[in-house]
């Protein structure tokens, strides 16, 4: 399963381009195995294997509660395992933290911090300023550029909690493009955004994409899994499926991922076709 | 009345700065974290510690005692550690039952041994002794080029200087790890900042300050200069590097203006006493908190409604 090879893109997106992953050898940028992790008594996630693409734009989808925030976070090695590996572009996850940036589902910050906008995602180039470099004038050219791109450059002054909560994703999401990471995982990001921001973000995602760099988001609008992304990972508890959106989002696997819960009006509202009854073999998958 | 100046006021006055810019400092961060009663919890931990020390030197001086003060903090973070994690308690409660029992630990140690021969009383621990740190040997502005009349600078003045410097340099150098860890943890963890670590330099660097003030000026001060001058900053901007400049600047203003009021303020309404400079500092910076309450520009944000 090839990455999707999308045109190239104009050079004043900001991105440099890491060169082509070659998917046969390279190690992929995230591969989970045999992970389970309970809070308490009942597994969260249960035996989850994930493997993905380099160079993919990847939605995980299921529904609430089905383990999908704390997937990434154990994946983050942020939440403990009680078993399971992580590799992260083949190594542990500790060497790795530099090329994973990371956008919570909700940021837990203290809202009341005197940092301003520009402040928060200036944070996102601590990795490469260190200790005591400064900021340069290209750097804040690059804070400047990173909220531009996801349309809060207006906003640059504004004390951070003195936002909405659309406009507080956007700003974590600038320091995630801050940190120029090669592996990005975000917990809805378009959650609460409005039509035309999610535009732009998906563009800048599309656009990292493009550039060689893997995009893992968790997704809940099943309308636009086929038009973001490129592969799909459906988990329940388990994992249901994954894969290429074409060939694994499927009617079958959004049952099984659903259960009762999406109704088969609404799998048949995405093109999918008709669900299959239990006992019926399963249908070829249908291309949306 | 220059010669005077020198000789009586401006070694304290000095002192006095040092100190509660010191203690303003990493009181930035304390109030942040809302540890703001750090400072009062760190002049209980390390009293077992400055006892300890002169037990084993036999002298009051500064720096065994503020390596007893350090040792203290960290003997108080580990059990405080300990506790939540073996007992399972809120923070709060492990730090209070933490404090409580090492400055309880302290006293014992003071009444047990033979401190009589030092001042390490009461009065002295609250108010310190600012005012009787003259330079005797100046005779003007020139003795500031004078080797023999340096030389017969109070000791608490490099001392002090020298505490105020390393704070100082310390918070430099770990600004942007404690600024990152303050405002976001879990980020802060995601860019390989030690942030446990980080948190307990940061009591340690605050306990520095605490003791190097404790010993010139009082806890009075230590307590105001952790909590009033940022907290007042605060009130003035949203951007955490404006706020450490104004929180220092307060700290000046609040020990300048404490001093001068002390010493002269009485005389001017006709008493012929002075008061404590110790608590006209704390008042001072007090009175600056109430006005930034009153007129800063950024404290808007505390009567807006809040973002979830
Ligand atoms: N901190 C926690 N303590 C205890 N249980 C938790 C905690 N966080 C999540 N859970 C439980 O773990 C399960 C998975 O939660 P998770 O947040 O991963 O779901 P999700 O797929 O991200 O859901 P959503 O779509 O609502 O974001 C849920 O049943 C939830 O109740
Ligand atoms: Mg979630």
């Amino acid at each position: 399963m090839a990455a999707r090879q999308a045109p190239t893109l104009a050079a004043s997106d900001g991105i440099t381009r890491s060169a082509a992953p070659d998917a046969e050898t390279a190690p992929g940028p995230l591969a989970i195995r045999g992970m389970t992790i309970a809070y308490g008594e009942k597994p969260a996630v249960f035996s989850v294997d994930m493997s993905i693409t380099p160079g993919s734009m990847t939605a995980i989808i299921g529904p609430n509660g089905a383990g999908k925030s704390t997937l990434l976070k154990a994946a983050l090695g942020i939440v403990p395992a009680l078993s399971g590996t992580v590799t992260v572009f083949g190594r542990p996850i500790g060497e790795m933290g530099r090329r994973i940036a990371y956008v919570p589902q909700r940021a837990s910050v203290d809202w009341d911090f005197p940092a301003r906008v520009q402040d928060v995602v200036a944070m996102g180039l601590y990795r490469e300023l260190g200790l005591l470099g400064w900021m340069r004038p290209r750097d804040r050219e690059r804070v400047r550029d990173c909220l531009e791109r996801v349309h809060m450059a207006a906003f640059a002054g504004r004390q951070i909690g003195q936002l909405s909560g659309g406009q507080q994703q956007r700003v974590f999401l600038a320091r995630a493009l801050a940190q120029d990471a090669d592996l990005y995982l975000l917990d809805e990001p378009f959650a609460g955004v409005d039509a035309a921001t999610e535009a732009a973000i998906i563009g800048v995602l599309t656009a990292l994409r493009d550039a060689g760099r893997t995009i893992v988001c968790v997704h809940h609008d099943l309308s636009t899994v086929s038009a973001y992304f490129d592969h799909v990972f459906m988990i329940n508890v388990s994992r249901i499926a994954e894969g290429p959106v074409a060939t694994t989002f499927t009617a079958a696997n959004l049952q099984a991922t659903y259960g009762g819960r999406l109704l088969a009006a609404q799998i048949r509202d995405l093109g999918l076709g008709d669900v299959p009854r239990p006992d019926a073999p399963c249908p070829a998958p249908l291309r949306s | 009345m220059s010669a005077e100046f020198v000789q009586l006021s401006l070694v304290p006055l000095l002192i006095g700065t040092l100190a509660a810019m010191a203690c303003a400092v990493p009181g930035n961060f304390l109030v942040l974290r809302r540890q703001a009663l750090m400072g009062d919890a760190i002049s209980h931990v390390v009293l077992p510690g400055i006892v300890a020390a002169f037990l084993i030197t036999g002298r009051v001086s500064t720096w065994p005692m503020m390596l007893g003060a350090a040792g203290a903090a960290v003997v108080a973070v580990v059990i405080i550690e300990l506790i939540r994690r073996i007992g399972r308690v809120e923070p709060g409660a492990a730090m209070g039952v933490t404090f409580t029992a090492m400055f309880a630990g302290g006293v014992l140690l003071l009444e047990q041994s033979d401190t009589s021969a030092v001042h390490l009383d009461v009065e002295h621990a609250l108010y310190g002794n600012l005012e009787s740190l003259v330079w005797l040997a100046a005779d003007g502005w020139a003795s500031l080029g004078d080797r023999a009349a340096l030389a017969d600078l109070p000791p608490e003045l490099l001392r002090m200087g020298m505490a105020a410097a390393l704070v100082l340099a310390l918070t430099a150098l770990f600004w942007r790890p404690l600024k990152i860890a303050t405002f976001d943890e879990g980020f802060a963890r995601s860019q390989g900042i030690p942030v446990r670590l980080l948190g307990f330099g940061l009591v340690v660097v605050a306990a520095i300050a605490a003791v190097a003030a404790f010993d010139a000026v009082g806890s009075i001060i230590v307590i105001a200069m952790f909590i009033c001058p940022p907290a007042a900053a605060r009130l003035m901007t949203n951007s955490l590097e404006r706020q450490l400049g104004w929180s220092m600047v307060f700290a000046a203003l609040a020990a300048i203006l404490g001093y001068v009021l002390a010493g002269y303020g009485p005389g001017w309404i006709g008493s012929p006493h002075a008061v404590s400079a110790s608590g006209m500092i704390a008042t001072i910076s007090g009175l600056i908190l109430a006005l930034a309450c009153l007129f800063g520009p950024a404290r808007s944000r505390l009567s807006a409604p809040s973002e979830p």
